[in-house]
């Protein structure tokens, strides 16, 4: 008895050290990110942890090159995606949710198989289409694809949200005289508001993610941020600074929008499947 | 009765019309998917409009042809390794931060981090973590003497460096679930099994990893759909290379497409991943059905 216990002692210490590791593993790149972003290049070979910050960097990524445009037109295309994804979305969802109908698993399943779809699979031929339609390098073109991110995200999580609501309360506000419409705007919608803002942001931290569509289907007139930060490692004269400055701009909206959505975070992640 | 069973056309193709704006939308992806297809059996390239029927001449030189299948060998290696290594660790820390004190519930918000993170963008952080000449990890390793690690520069460390990028970012999408998990566990099994005296490895095998199943098998189908087609980190580190080694189906299937302009050569590989992908998940669904009912 006295040798078992000793031995889950060792396992439970075994597991702290992992932990402290893996902390370390998963916390010191943002670290580091943030101390070579405010370190001149100067600084940059013989200082690890003490030095003298600066803010040119900063100002070296805002003024020269093309991160802000892309940024801005990350934020249109990601933007516009999950506005386009809650309005086809969300009514999708409650059709779903609360309508049996022929086919219904079918279409719900075909719909959740985009996101088991390789990429490249799509933008192949997405690609000869757009080239035809001159949707090629186009905010509409872009929004219109990244529907295959946000879109199914939205709608599987969002089903879940409106089968939790029970359908007598649906059923004794239609005794009590209101129009469908009401019900869905003024109930409904009201209850489901705290999921809906969730799925969306995490569907637009998806969109903000995204590399391969952007890489492919546009990048004369109109650069996503990844691609456009790919591009701060390969010029030939290596600015760290401006590399770690470019990821910081990326990531810290996400992980504030991240903090926000924090209670839905597993349901959302995995589509609904583990309600967290 | 009749008038109960059969209900007005309007009533009947209501569910049909709220979901049109959606099957818009999708038709609109659907349909390059069937015209993929038909080019895998054409000479179809980037360089010209005209095109010609070809059979399955691209077929039969994939399947004839070495690239191929070293090809999906990568791809399997990096999947495996990728995905065994998220959900070993992701389950482990969820283990140790399983307890209400107040360490573990910061421990729990900023181990999530990383998962909001761009593959492209971790890249660029564990680039500026393992340059030779400004990375923190190189300093260290100079510690040991050990000097100029290769990383992804090297074919024999390429597959390792890389699957570490894939671990940061994705080892937290397992931890969050299982942790999820672990709260909804049902306390009374517990309380019998210590009023028992089982060891907690034993009440971990008998008690807690069946009731985890349904969960662990969620993480296990997206960490293994994604991973099977990762393309994101891949490009950014090596392209593919050194020389081939990293050359999994998207990124073999990207450069027949995109570089050589060969859209006939790059669909098949394509529809093989997405036949493996169809293969798994249908499996692994079935497994978590099972599961769940079981639970």
């Amino acid at each position: 008895m006295e040798q078992k216990k000793r031995g889950e002692k060792a396992l439970m210490l075994a597991g702290k050290v992992l932990l402290v590791f893996y902390t370390l593993f998963a916390v010191f790149p943002l670290i580091w990110m943030i101390i070579i972003a405010f370190k001149g290049d100067s600084q940059m070979y013989d200082t690890l942890f003490i030095f003298h910050p600066t803010l040119a960097n900063f100002k070296n990524v805002l003024t020269k090159g093309s991160y802000v445009k892309a940024f801005v037109s990350n934020l249109i295309i990601s933007g516009g995606a999950v506005l386009v994804s809650v309005l086809v979305g969300v009514p999708a969802a409650y059709a779903l949710a609360r309508y049996e109908f022929k086919h219904k698993e079918g279409v719900a399943f075909t719909i959740l198989s985009f996101k088991f779809a390789p990429e490249i699979l799509i933008i192949i031929p997405v690609f000869t289409i757009f080239q035809k339609l001159k949707l090629y390098d186009t905010y509409f073109g872009m929004i219109w694809i990244y529907q295959f991110i946000g879109l199914p995200l939205l709608i599987w999580v969002l089903r879940g949200y409106f089968e939790d609501i029970p359908v007598e309360m649906e059923r004794a506000a239609e005794l009590d005289g209101y129009s469908k419409r009401e019900i869905f705007f003024k109930m409904l919608i009201p209850l489901i508001r705290p999921g809906l803002v969730a799925a969306a942001l995490l569907s637009f931290i998806f969109c903000w993610n995204n590399f391969t569509f952007g890489l492919m289907l546009c990048g004369f007139k109109i650069q996503t941020i990844t691609v456009s930060a790919l591009t701060y490692i390969s010029t030939s004269t290596i600015h760290y600074g401006q590399m770690a400055v470019v990821s910081v701009i990326a990531i810290i909206p996400e992980i504030i929008m991240c903090l926000c959505i924090q209670k839905h975070l597993v349901r959302g992640l995995s589509f609904g499947a583990v309600k967290g | 009765m009749k008038e109960l069973t059969k209900k007005p056309l309007l009533v009947r193709i209501r569910p049909w019309l709220i979901l049109l704006p959606t099957l818009v939308v999708t038709l609109g992806i659907l349909y390059p998917f069937a015209t993929a297809i038909y080019y895998s059996f054409t000479d179809y390239s980037l360089k010209s409009t005209a095109y010609e029927f070809v059979g399955i001449k691209n077929w039969v030189e994939m399947f004839t042809g070495k690239e191929f299948w070293h090809s999906l060998g990568v791809t399997l290696k990096y999947a495996v390794l990728a995905t065994a290594l998220e959900m070993i660790l992701g389950m482990v820390i969820a283990l140790t931060l399983n307890t209400e004190k107040r360490w573990a519930g910061i421990l729990k918000v900023i181990l999530i981090f990383p998962l909001m993170v761009a593959p492209v963008i971790a890249v660029l952080l564990w680039s500026l973590m393992t340059n030779t000449s400004i990375g923190i990890l190189e300093k260290f390793l100079n510690l040991f003497g050990v000097y100029a690690f290769p990383w992804w520069a090297a074919s024999s460390t390429a597959l390792f460096s890389v699957v570490m990028i894939d671990v940061w970012v994705n080892t937290p999408f397992v931890l969050l679930l299982v942790l999820a998990g672990l709260q909804g566990l049902p306390k009374s099994p517990y309380e019998a099994a210590r009023i028992d005296g089982g060891s907690a490895w034993f009440t971990f095998k008998t008690l807690t990893l069946p009731l985890l199943k349904p969960v662990l098998l969620i993480a296990l189908i997206f960490r293994i759909v994604s991973t099977v087609q990762e393309f994101s980190i891949i490009y950014a580190t090596t392209k593919g290379g050194p020389g081939d080694t990293l050359m999994n189906l998207s990124l073999s299937a990207y450069m027949d497409g995109y570089t050589y302009s060969s859209i006939g050569r790059a669909i098949p590989q394509i529809l093989v991943l997405w036949i493996l992908i169809n293969v798994i998940t249908k499996k692994l669904v079935g497994a978590w059905l099972k599961a769940k009912s079981a639970n």
